[in-house]
């Protein structure tokens, strides 16, 4: 019996240690998450700011796998017509023409505090969620594009012909607007947005976490490194950052 | 100044059925476009991610805006309580809901989804221009109502004053509200001006009256009655200074912007480098619409011929619907700023200018709401007694002397 036990110990003692190693590799993309993640029956509040820094230093030239992530994801096919097609996310490439210095880095809805598309919206189909995730809602959205007109960051698609294969957690409608959702499916679920998954399997460029958290990763590095604002000026407190522009 | 009589029109010649039958017919040609663009979604017309605004807004606006100025005439008479406009404020009102009323369907037949114009007139978001627009649209109608109903019905004149009053304070604020759509767009370089709304209220006067002094000659001619040159002149040297205060707007507004260094880039675009949009600025908006009709109405020797006012006024509202051009198309082919002093380029055209190529099934939208307009007055001065028989100097000029 005794040499039993001391087996038993032994292999709970190793399986201990593994779960440990394990949990500690795995902890700043589950655990941070699982802290913040909200149970179904509660609403949305305000105590988290949900926000994504990117660190452009990381982002990968020619690499585009945010952009890929995002459109399998919210299931966005195209019909092979870039002026007219929905992009909810794209590379933008920068060229400093003093310097002659090239970045690249992803742009998308910025999720301003103060967001121009909200306020124009006439019946408040682009809304803002406590958490500052700003959406549309597809059932009162008229498609009258002033919200397009009003965003800075030309961030918005129309939705300009019929949709085949529709993602149930991504519903879009011809004749509606439409936008980056931060993946708030994924979010409430306590995930990251797909473009975040993405980017860390080889870039690991982009982070995505609470703003309110002063012990968010996102938060920590925020405040150690600093991070900029697309157009600052305008004054909007984009829930997006970028570090490295 | 003699009584003035009004009578309706017979309305039952040969011209007027066919210019009836004409206008249906760019009614239904403008139904049908509308139909074939939600049926096959917007991706058929020249509109896209990047022009979300085309044609059918351009025509939108500037009736709507022309709307308000068409209620000048009226206001003229009740407000500044000047005799001689007196017999045209019936017209000039009712010219007004016309003006609205196409302008309107335009906007409403182009939403991506027009079904849901129900959530649009009963959800409100109101710190949207649009939505307050919803309401001074609306209430413009309700206001312009009541005001020609107190011209046409003589048990309730003495509130004429009143709602002459009341709808010229609606239409000033309607049309700082359309400019504003505009004024209001921070982000956009070609936008973002409060210069706007009064330059919008300004072109609105130049607009409407060009649109009403048509209409006038239309009716007087097509009904043979006679039409004096005392309110003519008016009419004349009224439209005149209009043309001038627009052009001396436009030219503040663009002389700020050549003073600020970060809107170098969108002047130059507008002023000598935007290919079609420089050419509609200096030669449509400038030339066609400012220049010519100045010379046409102020010429000595053009002075008394109708003919050199009624090309001044065509002239005006092509100069206007090419000055809508270029504030709505042209502001918006100029690329966003997100990382100025950065050359930007990417897979959604940033940093590029946008182009746009208008289909025709934008254009007969537009012609439609035009449409619609001009049928609205036809049929109105055959059912009420809008203009008067006769406004021969005798009758219509205050300092006439027999």
């Amino acid at each position: 019996m005794k040499t039993v036990n001391t087996t038993d110990t032994s292999k709970r003692k190793f399986l201990g240690g593994a779960a440990a190693v394990a949990g500690i590799a795995i902890a700043p993309g589950v655990l941070l998450q699982t802290v913040n993640a909200k149970p179904d029956n509660e609403a949305v509040s305000n105590k988290v700011r949900w926000g994504m820094l990117i660190d452009t230093n990381k982002c990968g030239d020619g690499c585009t796998d945010c952009v890929t992530a995002c459109n399998t994801e919210n299931g966005l096919t195209g019909f092979e017509r870039p002026e007219t097609d929905s992009q909810w996310i794209r590379k933008l490439t920068l060229k400093d023409k003093q310097t002659g210095h090239v970045q690249t880095l992803p742009v998308m809805c910025q999720h301003c505090e103060t967001a121009p598309c909200v306020d124009v919206c006439p019946t408040g189909a682009s809304f803002k969620r406590e958490d500052g995730i700003v959406l549309v809602d597809k059932h009162i959205c008229i498609g009258c594009r002033y919200c397009m007109m009003a965003c800075p960051y030309k961030a918005r698609s129309f939705v300009h012909e019929d949709l085949q294969d529709q993602k149930d957690h991504a519903p879009r409608g011809k004749g509606t607007v439409e936008s980056c959702t931060m993946c708030v499916h994924k979010v409430d679920n306590g995930e990251n947005p797909a473009c975040v998954t993405a980017c860390n399997k080889e870039h690991k460029a982009m982070y995505f976490g609470d703003l309110n958290d002063a012990n968010s990763e996102i938060s920590k590095r925020l405040k150690q490194y600093g991070g900029k604002q697309i157009r600052a000026d305008l004054g909007l407190n984009p829930g997006v950052r970028y570090q490295g522009v | 100044m003699k009584l003035i009589r009004f009578a309706s029109i017979d309305g039952n010649s040969n011209g007027y059925w066919g210019l009836m039958a004409l206008l249906a017919a760019f009614i239904l040609a403008a139904l049908g476009s509308s139909y074939y663009m939600e049926h096959h979604g917007h991706h058929v017309t020249g509109m896209t991610n990047q022009i979300v605004w085309g044609l059918p807004h351009v025509f939108a606006v500037f009736l709507i805006v022309a709307a308000s100025g068409a209620l000048n005439i009226a206001s003229i008479a009740s407000v500044f309580n000047k005799k001689a406009y007196k017999p045209l404020a019936r017209l000039s009102a009712v010219l007004a809901l016309a003006l609205l009323a196409g302008g309107l369907m335009i906007l409403v037949l182009d939403l991506g989804r027009p079904d849901r114009l129900i959530i649009a007139a009963t959800i409100y978001n109101f710190k949207s221009i649009f939505a307050w627009n919803m309401i001074l649209y609306s209430g413009f109608m309700g206001i312009v109502g009541v005001y020609i109903w107190t011209m046409m019905d003589e048990t309730v004149g003495r509130f004429n004053r009143l709602a002459g009053i009341s709808a010229f304070i609606w239409r000033i604020m309607l049309t700082t509200g359309t400019g504003s759509i505009f004024g209001f767009l921070v982000a956009r370089q070609g936008y973002d001006a409060a210069i706007m709304a009064p330059m919008f209220i300004i072109m609105s006067f130049a607009f409407g009256l060009a649109i009403f002094n048509l209409v006038l000659f239309a009716a007087y001619n097509g009904t043979r009655r006679e039409l004096g040159d005392a309110i003519v002149k008016r009419l004349r040297n009224l439209l005149g200074v209009f043309v001038a205060a627009i052009m001396y707007f436009v030219v503040v507004f663009h002389l700020t912007n050549l003073y600020a260094t970060e809107h170098h880039g969108v002047e130059a675009f507008i002023l000598r480098d935007g290919g079609i949009f420089t050419q509609l600025f200096w030669i449509g908006q400038v030339v066609i619409g400012g220049l010519i009709p100045l010379a046409l109405l102020y010429a000595p020797q053009l002075q008394g011929c109708r003919k050199s006012m009624a090309l001044a006024s065509v002239l005006i509202v092509l100069g206007g619907l090419a000055q809508m051009y270029v504030i709505i198309i042209g502001g918006q082919a100029y690329p966003l700023q997100l990382f100025p002093g950065m050359e930007v380029s990417s897979s959604f055209f940033d940093g590029v200018v946008n182009s746009y190529t208008p289909t025709l099934a934008e254009l007969m939208l537009g012609l439609g709401g035009v449409a619609v307009s001009l049928i609205v007055v036809t049929l109105a001065l055959k059912a009420l007694h809008l203009l008067p028989i006769s406004l021969a100097d005798a009758v219509a000029d205050p300092h006439h002397k027999d």
